[in-house]
């Protein structure tokens, strides 16, 4: 399969590999996907006390679509705002990484992964 | 100029994937050349000496052919390759004696074209058993006995595996066979000229062949029929009633010599050959375990070719894993990898986890692989296994002694 310069670029050097403390207040964690399937993502971010996303890092099992969709929403969440971060749609991933068609549903991992971040952080602190 | 660099420009990723297919011989370009050219003769001409001489060149190959199997050279017919042997083998049996008999016995780890043509044949009324393999990718003896029934026709057993490389007890099938008096036809596919074969010996009725396996041309293949005690099958290509009626259409003569060609030498290279593999086999394993933890040999290490590894590194995926190591050509059972993203039915026939045959890459060794394509080949896998368990959550969960299997996923 014939990939883009930007999915390579992300596969080969991915941004903000890594982990956060998953017991910290500020961090949300989203964990998708299943073994099973060949794909898990998991991607956390760390909300700043201005409510903006000052960290986010991702560990991705899956296909090099998958890695580069998360290595991407995690550049794009960064000094957003929750409420912003969650606007970001998989198709959004999917034309910026020029996905082929069987490999839409990477995106819509990432996709998943953040709002199960967002989802986990806000549960965290308690508000809505 | 030296072989190698006739098989692989410098600027191209290395071949690990002899499976898929071989490059040709160049000693077997040389055969088919005239062929392509001044030899140019319908072989079936038989009014000049075009003809005669691409006659002569056919029926040469047709015995290097045979001789490879022990058969005798009017027991092998040409086909476009193993998919039409194939074909022609099961559903010919199957068409001819379907009056008496209605049941094919095969196994589930098969080539796609072996099941896709027994679903055919289940279509049309024909009942199939599909033998399940033990972990270890071998059928249990005692469960083909058990299969066969008194409208079993035939059983279609493949004699090595085109993913994981086992080869299964051919000799002990055939006695099985010719005992409960039903055919035995064997895809020997990757087999031939790798492993030795013997038709009577072995008790094989119907075997396929593929030129493009043992270094020979593609397109071309040969299917051996018994003619003692006689095997019947109904065509499935008719016309001029060429290659005894059982595959009509001119041969294609550079293509069967090429194939003859192929047979010849890797008869003659079979024992050097499958030693120097052996070889390289057990560096490449011992070089990966040595530096790698967690990685899982798919099939019978014993009973295998030594041209083929099936590797599953847990914790990274597979198509990942290919597309880091672009400096190597092989390929993975990952569903990532293939157009109905599902894993491998190989390795999942096995009993393979299936978060581990996501993992899997198969690595083809053979003629033309050197030592130090082997090593070169180990440092790309250990550098990028390494660096993707580094990026996976699953290693992560791993190394804090969390079990992937307590957690409750969600499927999708
Ligand atoms: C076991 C097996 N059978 C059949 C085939 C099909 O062979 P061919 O490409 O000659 O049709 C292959 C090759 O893909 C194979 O590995
Ligand atoms: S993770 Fe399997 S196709 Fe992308």
């Amino acid at each position: 399969m014939a990939y883009s310069d930007k999915l390579i670029d992300h596969y080969e050097n991915p941004r903000n590999i890594g982990s956060l403390d998953k017991n910290s207040e500020d961090v949300g964690t989203g964990l998708v996907g299943a073994p099973a399937c060949g794909d898990v993502m998991k991607l956390q971010i760390k909300v700043g006390p201005d409510g903006l996303i000052e960290d986010a890092k991702f560990k991705t099992f899956g296909c090099g679509s998958a890695i580069a969709s998360s290595s991407l929403v995690t550049e794009w969440v960064k000094g957003k705002t929750i409420d912003e971060a969650e606007t970001i749609k998989n198709t959004d991933i999917a034309k910026h990484l020029a996905l082929p068609p069987v490999k839409i549903h990477c995106s819509v991992l990432a996709e998943d992964a953040i709002k199960a971040a967002i989802a986990d952080y806000r549960s965290k602190v308690g508000k809505k | 100029m030296n072989v190698h660099t006739q098989i692989r420009r410098n600027d191209q990723p290395i071949y690990l994937d002899y499976q898929a297919t071989t490059p040709l011989d160049p000693r077997v370009l040389e055969a088919m050349m005239p062929y392509f050219t001044h030899q140019f003769g319908n072989p079936h001409s038989r009014s000049h000496s075009y003809g005669w001489e691409a006659e002569e060149g056919v029926e040469k190959a047709r015995a290097q052919v045979a001789k490879l199997v022990g058969a005798d050279e009017k027991e092998v017919i040409f086909t476009s390759g193993a998919t039409e042997s194939n074909n022609l083998a099961i559903r010919g049996v199957a068409e001819f004696y379907k009056d008496r008999k209605n049941h094919i016995v095969t196994t589930v780890t098969e080539h796609k074209c072996v099941l896709d043509t027994c679903r055919h044949l289940e279509q049309q009324g024909f009942e199939v058993t599909y033998l399940p393999v033990q972990k270890n990718g071998l059928i249990d003896l005692d469960a083909l006995r058990a299969a066969i029934t008194d409208k079993t026709v035939v059983v279609s057993i493949m004699a090595v595996n085109n993913e994981i490389g086992v080869i299964q007890p051919l000799a002990e099938i055939g006695k099985i066979c010719r005992e409960k008096k039903v055919f035995f036809h064997t895809d020997a596919a990757q087999a031939a000229g790798k492993i030795p074969l013997d038709v009577e010996a072995m008790n094989i009725d119907l075997m396929s062949i593929s030129g493009h396996k043992i270094y020979g041309p593609k397109g071309i293949g040969a299917l051996y029929v018994r003619r003692k005690p006689r095997v019947r099958l109904v065509p499935l290509i008719v016309g001029g009633g060429q290659e005894r009626g059982f595959r009509s259409g001119t041969l294609p003569t550079p293509l069967c010599v090429g194939l003859g060609e192929a047979a010849e030498i890797a008869m003659n290279e079979m024992d050097e050959e499958a030693k120097r593999l052996t070889k390289l086999q057990q560096r490449m394993l011992k070089g990966l375990q040595d530096r790698l933890p967690e990685i899982f040999v798919n099939g019978d290490l014993e009973h295998r070719i030594p041209g083929n590894l099936n590797i599953s590194f847990a914790y990274v995926e597979g198509e990942s894993l290919m597309m880091g190591i672009k400096n190597l050509a092989v390929s993975s059972g990952s569903a990532c990898t293939s157009a109905s993203l599902e894993p491998s039915y190989v390795l999942r026939a096995l009993g393979v986890d299936e978060e581990l045959a996501h993992t899997s890459l198969r690595i083809g060794l053979g003629r033309f692989t050197t030592e130090h394509e082997v090593d070169t080949a180990v440092d790309e896998l250990v550098r990028h296994v390494k660096k993707l368990r580094e990026m996976s959550p699953l290693w992560e969960m791993a190394q804090e002694g969390i079990d992937i299997k307590s957690i409750e996923w969600a499927a999708h």
